[in-house]
């Protein structure tokens, strides 16, 4: 896009920067629309397993609830408690949300709808998650009260537990796949299995860490039966216990664009991205073009995780705190670390590395 | 252009930051300050081509130590009264540090000016070759030449992680609520309980 600029006459750099903030609008807008409808989906599939019939009231079928609700939040008061710190208290959600949406930029929509290409993108990726538990520690802090702040402790020792495990699972795709770029993970996904199945899912030495990655990813965006830090029966609503009005939304909205990432993550890593399940060519180009057909096997696979993830949340039961460590410390590093070793030495045996490195 | 105003806002923002790290008057905001410190740290290593330690920046810094910082200062009961008294005990020494730094700052630009040592260009003699990424190209020297000094640091740290595990662990016996998950997953139901089916109007014997 930035040559396009150029040649209607602009220099590089407002070429570039033009462009750029496009790309950005271009995912970050269409991204709070699919957070809005994704909250929808999220409390139809509960209702639906519940026996309930869930939003139905505010435009067909409830499809407006969201943003009645985003509406009412809107108009509502800010609230700041006089014991808090105001200037934290302030900042945290905003902190919650923008690392929610900055960690976007590395993903690949299509073969060459990607805002940044860069060759560390999974490192980028799990930089800004790490970024993550700021909002939720400085808002516990902040806020003043008891309750936050044993959410803000429980939700600093529960991601940063889980953040070494998905660090080891990412080190045994990008073994597999030889680079840290995005793109290149994906394409390193084409026709894996016997040079017709897309996915690093169906290897059998990768599909025990997709199962992982799954668990920890519900753990890392403290979703059930993860959400220790808002558990509603010990600790009120959590950090957010203090905050109201649109204070409260940025919390909101930024877990949900967490949750998205997350499914995207395991539709990028481990289910070929916005390639099809089957490498026939029909399948990559039957919707009027191929960047729309890659967008649209990647959405697919996104709404799959989504489904999965209200499902785990609709029947789950929550965790108790030690489980949750118990689990993170004692079954997933070993096992991960344990598939690190036994991925890297089977690459080794067997000579797959691709002439990555000189 | 672009690459000169972020320069500039990074490194305002890191010299800003840094100085707000050692004036602010509450410890968790100056754990924050760092935190920023770090962040823009990270983007001018980005913008100098060095993106793989902008990112171990980030991910060790950011999100593991300094997380690790704020926990801990967090759940600190800190008299800000008997903080601030050691300031003027410890002036001469923290003068001397700054000192120390300063000389050593000169010392290398010094040595960069009149082209004893080149740094950041394209031409450098620290410049790798162009074919390989940043990542490719720091492996191939860790674990080529400097394997085994590598190797041994990361023995070194085992040994230390060890270390502190040992130190400080105890051993915790007869707690209430410790339980044996893995006994428990193996518990089957006919262990568990027992089917009684009793006539009726008669009692039941356990």
């Amino acid at each position: 896009m930035t040559a396009t600029f150029q040649s209607w006459g602009l220099t590089y750099d407002w070429a570039w920067f033009i462009a750029t903030i496009i790309g950005i609008l271009v995912i970050a807008l269409p991204l709070m629309l699919a957070v809005a409808m994704i909250i929808y989906a999220d409390r139809k599939i509960w209702a639906a397993m519940a026996l309930r019939r869930g939003p139905n009231v505010v435009g067909p079928f409830g499809l407006l609830q969201s943003f009645a609700d985003g509406l009412k939040v809107f108009l509502q008061e800010t609230i700041i408690p006089s014991a808090a710190n105001k200037g934290i208290f302030l900042i945290a959600p905003i902190i919650t949300f923008t690392v929610a949406l900055m960690a976007w930029a590395v993903i690949p929509f299509g073969p060459a709808a990607v805002l940044a290409n860069i060759n560390v993108g999974l490192l980028y990726i799990l930089a800004i998650s790490s970024l993550g538990v700021y909002g939720v520690v400085m808002s516990g802090w902040a806020s003043n009260s008891k309750y936050p702040f044993f959410s803000a402790m429980r939700a600093a020792a529960q991601m940063i537990s889980y953040e070494v495990s998905i660090g080891f699972i990412l080190i045994c795709v990008v073994l597999w796949a030889g680079t840290f770029n995005m793109n290149g993970i994906v394409l390193a996904q084409k026709g894996h299995i016997f040079g017709i199945i897309n996915g690093f899912v169906f290897n059998p030495l990768l599909f025990p860490l997709w199962v992982m990655f799954l668990i920890s990813s519900l753990a890392e965006t403290a979703r059930a039966p993860f959400d220790l830090t808002e558990a509603e029966s010990e600790l009120v609503a959590g950090y957010q216990t203090e905050y109201s009005s649109m204070s409260f939304a940025l919390f909101w909205l930024g877990e949900y664009a967490n949750v998205i990432l997350m499914c995207t993550l395991n539709a990028v890593l481990f289910f070929g991205g916005w390639l099809p399940p089957l490498d026939i060519p029909i399948l990559y180009d039957f919707l009027f073009t191929a960047g729309i057909t890659a967008f649209f096997w990647l959405f697919v696979k996104i709404a799959f995780f989504f489904f999965v993830f209200s499902w785990v949340k609709a029947t789950v039961p929550r965790y108790r705190y030690d489980q949750l460590m118990r689990l993170g410390w004692k079954v997933f590093l070993p096992l991960s670390l344990f598939f690190v070793v036994l991925i890297s030495g089977y690459l080794m045996a067997t000579g797959h590395f691709g002439g990555q490195i000189a | 252009m672009i690459q000169t105003i972020a320069f500039y806002l990074f490194a305002v923002i890191v010299v800003a930051s840094a100085v707000m790290v050692i004036s602010a008057r509450n410890p968790v905001h100056s754990v924050l300050w760092l935190i920023l410190a770090f962040f823009n740290a990270a983007g001018l290593m980005v913008l100098v081509g060095a993106e793989f330690i902008a990112m171990l920046l980030v991910i060790v810094y950011v999100g593991a130590v300094a997380v690790l910082f704020l926990f801990v200062v967090m759940m600190l009961d800190i008299d800000f009264a008997e903080l601030r008294s050691g300031f003027v005990k410890n002036f001469p020494f923290g003068m001397l540090i700054a000192l120390v730094l300063a000389v050593e700052l000169i010392f290398g630009i010094g040595a960069w000016q009149i082209g004893g040592i080149q740094l950041g260009l394209a031409q450098g003699a620290g410049h790798m070759a162009d074919a390989h990424s940043n990542i490719a190209s720091l492996g191939a020297v860790l674990y080529g030449q400097y394997l085994f000094l590598f190797e041994a640091a990361g023995l070194i740290l085992l040994v230390a992680m060890v270390g502190a595990i040992v130190l400080t662990h105890r051993e915790r016996r007869a707690v209430r609520g410790q339980q044996n998950i893995s006994k428990q997953v193996a518990r089957r139901p006919d262990e568990a309980t027992v089917m009684k089916s009793p006539e009726s109007g008669k009692g039941i014997e356990l």
